[in-house]
């Protein structure tokens, strides 16, 4: 037990002599963490939310494009700025805005005589900057939803739509009656609506067709009232993704003391095979939950980040991912020749394991079979865990199968280190 | 006190150990002596259990040496050739981590840390980091890190490899005074002064095998001539003829290249006058007399047909 004891004491105080260490396991999980939970939602919940920025050539500056224009800026997430159409080309070519609006002249005349008749549709022009189909995509639904208001507003109600529907009623009397009696009288009626509305003020401010329903959204966290805190998730990762780099310095470091010559002493000592492995381990696992436990009360006082859940859980599966990377670090002990080629060959390993865990970007945002294969990756199982007893406010027994799973795999690589572990040396 | 019987150790198709075998009584100190790549580390390393032999065993007081956590270990000290040693580390956690792994702590191990450093003379550095240190009290703290469990079997791994001449010295002082408290040493090197100087007894290896195991000694007597005699002519080309000297009682031969007659005697007191009467009275004055003494270099070289350093 003696020296089970001294050789965790001296893993434990060599990790703090080493200065580089100490900045790659605390700081830079708390720096990345930061930006990256700032720059994933943490943004829009200060009171300087977050916009995309839309521009809008107006090439008819009528009451169509007026009301269009006037929906736009209204929208909070939108921030919106006039342009003249070479501008704006030039502006989304050079990635300054994701994307460009123009309203070709008489769009609201046209667009309104397209509603009751077959003439020709005119045309929006959008230009979109690739990289931003999201922001794109979205602007897109937008728009279609306000041209749908103003037209139909203006066609109900507006100079614009009496002028219309005169007009085509005039032509509806170069069609025989039996053909025409259907729309003509549709026509009338409307006629008749729009001089209603002409002298009463309350239902022109109505008219037109509108969203039949309206969205009511809930952000379904730990419980009703607790915002998301989209830190809880970036230093999760981050932790997550600086543990592993630390497996790999165990993992390093034991072919290091071999390379001079200290796993001779520690031979040529009365100690067994486990003695020497299971105080890596546990050193490791020990540094691993350090680890943690300083990256999220950082998170918790500067950010707010709770743990909305169970906390037995969440230890549960701090201690559950430490083990798994303590045994990942003699794995690559185990596997590695030399630290040199151990080194680079590890990150890259590690770099994977962090990507398809979904650390640095949500995993549901992955292609549905990339979601399923990811559960191969030890480290998703840590961010399942640490999300769910974090901002999810799961229970304990949500922490069941994350822990389980990662004491899995500690065991497999475990095993496998202990199977390929070089013991004898010269 | 130790006994290697018949050791083999191959690695694919090269055979380092090929059967080595040698005994070591209490108190002795033998020199494992053989160029590198001779097979001594392998040996060191099969003896202290780093390595499990192919072939043959160890036995420490007749016990072998066998399993992790075979008791005997505790009999054996360990100084390996590389700088064992946490640079990041003070001399002192160093020295307490490696006491802990024989299951020496507290007051124990303080005593044990204490000895050992009095006796390599870094006593008062032992809370300085060991990077500070330089590369001769970096040796020295290696072999004390091997003497705190009081080790009966030192197995010293060319302990000098890239010191300065003084602190190699020092690491002899330090041997010599184990040395006299009985510790029995087992010390692999290349220099054969090293061994010269510090063993009783030396075990010449060389492509894995013994190829002598005696007295220094017993070695020399092995050789056809111990003492070389070196005279400087006059004028080297009147003797026309050097393997004349064989003439002389107790010359074994002799060469001349340029000025300088080289005479290899069986015996220097014997032989050197009568070499010397013999120029004298053939007409071949000379102006320097010199004698150099054998050496295991020499006796490599005689029982191998190779030299040492260039092997």
């Amino acid at each position: 037990m003696t020296a089970f004891l001294a050789l965790v004491r001296k893993d434990i105080r060599i990790f703090f002599q080493d200065r580089r260490a100490v900045i790659m396991s605390f700081v830079a999980p708390i720096l990345i963490g930061s930006f990256f939970g700032y720059v994933f939602g943490g943004a829009s919940r200060s009171s300087d939310p977050g916009r995309v920025t839309v521009l809008v050539v107006d090439q008819e500056a009528g009451a169509v494009s007026k009301a269009i224009l006037s929906k736009l800026t209204a929208n909070k997430t939108l921030a919106v700025q006039n342009s003249t159409l070479e501008d704006a080309k030039q502006l989304v070519r050079k990635g300054k805005a994701p994307v460009a609006i123009v309203i070709p002249p008489n769009f609201g005349k046209l667009a309104t005589q397209a509603m009751f008749s077959g003439r020709e549709r005119p045309k929006v022009q959008v230009y979109l900057d690739p990289s931003h189909q999201m922001e794109s995509s979205m602007i897109e639904g937008m728009l279609t939803g306000y041209v749908m208001e103003a037209v139909s507003k203006e066609a109900f109600s507006g100079d614009l739509g009496r002028a219309t529907v005169d007009d085509s009623l005039k032509q509806l009397e170069s069609v025989p009656a039996q053909e025409s009696a259907p729309l003509k009288g549709f026509l009338q009626a409307l006629s008749r609506y729009n001089q209603s509305t002409q002298s009463n003020q309350t239902n022109r401010r109505d008219a037109g067709l509108s969203v039949p329903f309206e969205l009511s959204e809930e952000k379904l966290t730990s419980r009703q009232g607790t915002e998301y805190n989209p830190y809880a998730h970036s230093f999760g990762g981050m932790a997550i993704q600086f543990i592993l780099f630390m497996g790999i310095d165990v993992g390093i470091g034991m072919l290091l003391d071999r390379q001079r010559g200290l796993w001779k002493r520690f031979a040529s000592a009365p100690l067994s095979k486990w003695t020497l492995l299971s105080s890596r381990a546990v050193s490791a696992t020990l540094i691993a939950m350090l680890i943690l436990a300083v990256v999220f009360a950082f998170a918790r006082i500067v950010f707010g980040v709770k743990i909305e859940g169970s906390l037995p859980g969440f230890i549960a599966v701090c201690a559950g991912f430490g083990l798994m990377t303590s045994a990942y670090g003699l794995l690559i002990a185990a596997l590695g020749k030399t630290p040199q080629a151990a080194r680079g060959l590890s990150i890259l390993a590690t770099l994977l394991m962090v990507m398809l865990s979904g650390a640095w970007i949500p995993s549901f945002l992955f292609p549905g079979w990339l979601q399923s294969a990811t559960k191969l990756v030890p480290a998703r199982w840590a961010m399942d865990g640490l999300d769910g007893m974090t901002w999810r406010g799961l229970g304990w027994h949500e922490a069941v199968l994350p822990v389980a799973a990662l004491v899995a795999f500690a065991l497999i690589f475990g095993t496998i280190a202990v199977w390929r572990f070089r013991w004898e040396t010269e | 006190m130790l006994q290697a019987q018949g050791l083999k150790k191959a690695y694919g198709k090269l055979v380092a150990v090929d059967g080595i075998s040698f005994e070591v009584n209490k108190g002795e100190t033998i020199g494992l002596l053989g160029p590198n790549g001779a097979g001594k580390t392998t040996t060191v390393s099969m003896i202290a259990g780093l390595l499990a032999p192919d072939a043959g065993q160890v036995l420490i007081d007749g016990k072998p040496v066998t399993g992790d956590t075979n008791p005997v270990k505790r009999k054996i000290g360990l100084v390996p050739q590389d700088l064992a040693l946490y640079d990041e580390l003070p001399a002192l956690a160093n020295l307490e981590l490696f006491a802990a792994l024989y299951d020496i702590s507290g007051a124990k191990a303080s005593k044990a840390i204490d000895a050992a450093l009095e006796l390599v003379g870094l006593r008062d550095r032992a809370k300085d980091k060991v990077a500070t240190f330089s590369g001769g009290m970096k040796r020295r703290l290696n072999l004390a890190a091997a003497l705190l469990h009081d080790p009966s079997v030192l197995l010293l791994d060319e302990p000098t490899v890239g010191v300065d001449p003084q602190s190699r010295n020092a690491i002899f002082d330090n041997l010599e005074t184990l040395k006299s408290r009985g510790k029995t040493l087992v010390y692999t090197t290349h220099y054969m002064e090293e061994a010269e100087r510090l063993c009783d007894r030396i075990v010449i290896v060389d492509h894995g095998r013994v190829v002598a195991n005696d007295t220094l000694a017993g070695l020399y007597r092995r050789l056809p001539a111990t003492n070389k005699l070196l005279i400087d002519l006059v004028d080297g080309s009147k003797l026309s003829d050097p393997s004349a000297l064989k003439a002389v009682p107790g010359v074994q031969s002799a060469e001349l290249i340029g000025n300088r007659l080289s005479v290899w005697l069986k015996d220097l007191s014997d032989g050197a006058p009568g070499v010397l009467a013999w120029l004298a009275t053939g007409g071949h004055p000379f102006d320097h007399v010199s004698s150099e003494a054998p050496n295991l270099e020499t006796v490599f070289l005689t029982l191998t047909g190779r030299s040492l350093r260039d092997s």
